[in-house]
């Protein structure tokens, strides 16, 4: 076999492992919350147990959970994309490094430290109180994502369209953003799973989530009652790192692929 | 905005670019008519600014000084993005938009302008039709889904899809193999026939330049012009010694792909018909003091030569060689000297029908470049 062969092997290879991936991913997702839900409710739980272990509060807990993270995802958004795409433009490559540092700061700072310093700083609780530190932590992946995404592109692509009449902004909209798409998915997919994890983070400022279950767990030290907190984060986790992958495979340009 | 039908010549006065830090302007009081209609050759070497000028003209490199007018239209008042649409703009590897289709590259400038979307649809599969890609198949096609010539072929139907007066093209062809990009060549000198667009074409193969141009502009470092002249002129009399070595070796062989058979004055030899006897073609051969008579078939088109020691037998059937390479008036004298160094002897010219109508002699070629060489000199 030549090294060419193994080369095209290796890479169908990982295709097929990558569709793999894609179909047994929610599964084992499923099968390891259902999995740990079975395990804790076929338990004799006592009376403190089963004020957590209880559907209405582990749906309640989740939702909340859920809440948190897409507030975060809509925050980054919000946030890092635009000040991605300014910090390409040519008059601001300047300053670009002093918010790539800001945001590798957030990356960089425990999470914990982070929630309570702005709750120390503006002391407010809740859903909000916990979704915007988060955002600051899991902002630098779509940042940075944002701003390779438009740098890698071929220079004569955009130069072709001013060539042929294009405004700058026209060549961001048509040519520039959607070709930098595949890289901001990527980057967005890292800050969701990130998001999920340290949404966990959200109960110490009242902003609930499956952090309260952990929380409780521990303090009252029953085990099943931490486990099932932590599977279902960790199961939540595989879940939006999916929704992450079909986004990427499903919503690239079709050109690109 | 209208339709812009009718050809725009192009006056750059006085064009300079400068650099802030570099002492030097990197394209230096640049002033040069461009005429409307004629496909307009900027060739010189790497970093000689000609690309730097080129972009000056539809503004993506703004001019420090000097005036740009386009079709008697001041340029540099105008609106960049506007004027742009104007303007036809291919570049190498042809910049086409990986995530569109074949169509939507092509439709871009159309969009822009605002035509509706009937008039778009049409226009594409015109365009596409024009550079000889079937739309059928290509329209909804990826660039990459093309090979290095189809794409280019795309970047020029995407130039030319709101019909500009105006096409820069920035060496186009410089990314194809030399088989392609002979077809892109070709095909584009085809296109220029019926469109007659005022074309500036910047290149560093000065034999593109020699292939494509009305006029080539030799330029030197600063895009100083060394010789503004036609293809012919450029070759039979190079301005000074940087361009006689910008044109290189060969200049005269160049030439003989500018000069068509129909340009010169066709030789005749003596011919017989196959029915007639041997005997009479001799003494024909040897009346006119010649060692050779060309055979025609019935309709009068070349058969055969026979050397007049062939023609003891009974019946010129059968007898001599067969002619080999043939040109038509429409030929290059390339091509007429490819023939009579392969044929040995004279190349034989026949008419739209396949019919003999003379000889080139090699005596002809030579004398016609030397012709031309010294018309150019005085």
């Amino acid at each position: 076999m030549t090294a060419t062969d193994a080369v095209l092997t290796m890479e169908s290879g990982s295709r097929r492992a990558e569709l793999l991936r894609l179909f047994l991913q929610p599964i084992a997702a499923v099968v390891l919350v259902g999995g740990v839900l079975l395990w804790a409710f076929s338990q004799d739980l006592d009376a403190i147990e089963v004020v957590s272990l209880n559907a209405n509060t582990l749906l309640n807990s989740t939702w909340e959970h859920v809440l948190i993270t897409a507030a975060v995802t809509v925050l980054v958004v919000v946030v890092a994309i635009p000040l991605g795409i300014v910090l390409t433009r040519r008059w601001a490559r300047k300053i670009a490094p002093i918010f790539i540092g800001i945001a590798t700061i957030g990356q960089a700072a425990p999470a914990i430290g982070v929630v309570v310093l702005y709750f120390l700083w503006t002391e407010q609780e809740g859903l909000w109180a916990a979704a915007i530190p988060l955002a600051f932590v899991s902002l630098l992946p779509v940042l940075r994502n944002t701003m390779v995404g438009i740098q890698q592109i071929d220079p004569a692509l955009v130069d072709a369209g001013r060539g042929i009449g294009m405004s700058s902004l026209t060549v961001l909209r048509r040519v520039e953003l959607p070709l930098a798409v595949p890289l901001i998915l990527a980057g967005l997919r890292t800050s969701l799973v990130l998001a999920v994890g340290t949404a966990t983070l959200a109960l110490f400022v009242n902003g609930g989530g499956l952090g309260f279950i952990i929380d409780s767990g521990y303090k009252v030290a029953r085990t099943t009652v931490l486990l099932t907190g932590a599977a279902l984060a960790v199961g939540l986790a595989l879940l939006v790192d999916w929704l992450g992958a079909l986004a990427e495979r499903y919503l690239g340009p079709k050109g690109l692929r | 905005m209208p339709e812009q039908q009718t050809s725009v010549g192009i006056e750059l006065d006085g064009v300079t670019k400068r650099y802030t830090g570099q002492r030097e302007p990197a394209v230096d009081s640049f002033t040069m008519t461009i005429n409307p209609g004629e496909t307009t050759i900027f060739v010189g070497p790497s970093g000689c600014g000609k690309t730097t000028t080129m972009r000056m003209i539809n503004r993506l490199i703004e001019p420090s000084a000097g005036r740009i007018t386009i079709g008697g239209d001041d340029a540099l008042s105008l609106n960049p993005d506007d004027l742009r649409r104007r303007i036809g703009y291919a570049i190498q590897q042809a910049g086409l938009f990986p995530h569109l289709t074949v169509a939507q590259n092509v439709a871009v400038v159309p969009g822009l302008l605002k035509w509706d979307k009937k008039r778009i649809n049409a226009r594409v599969e015109e365009m596409l039709s024009l550079v000889g890609l079937e739309p059928s198949e290509f329209l909804h096609r990826f660039p990459r889904q093309l090979s290095g010539g189809q794409q280019q072929r795309v970047g020029v139907a995407r130039a030319l899809a709101a019909d500009p007066p105006v096409l820069l093209m920035d060496e186009p062809f410089g990314a194809v193999d030399p088989i392609t990009r002979g077809n892109l060549q070709d095909e584009l000198m085809r296109l220029q026939s019926e469109l007659r667009k005022t074309i500036v074409f910047v290149t560093h193969d000065f034999g593109e330049a020699v292939k494509l141009g009305d006029r080539i502009a030799v330029l030197g470092d600063r895009s100083r012009i060394l010789q503004y002249d036609t293809p012919e002129a450029i070759l039979a009399n190079p301005a000074d010694d940087t361009v006689a070595g910008f044109v290189g070796a060969g200049a005269s062989l160049k030439q003989l792909t500018l000069l068509r058979v129909r340009d010169i004055e066709l030789g005749q030899t003596v011919t017989a018909t196959e029915d007639e006897s041997p005997a009479t073609v001799r003494q024909r051969i040897e009346a006119d003091g010649r060692k050779f008579a060309l055979v025609l078939d019935g309709r009068g088109r070349p058969l055969r030569w026979v050397h007049a020691r062939q023609l003891g037998g009974d019946s010129l059937a059968g007898t001599g060689a067969p002619v080999g390479d043939l040109v038509s008036s429409q030929s290059t004298l390339q091509d007429a000297l490819e023939a009579i160094l392969t044929e040995g002897g004279d190349a034989v010219v026949t008419g739209t029908r396949g019919e003999y109508i003379g000889t080139v002699q090699l005596d002809t070629v030579v004398g016609k470049i030397r012709e031309l060489r010294e018309e150019h000199q005085s």
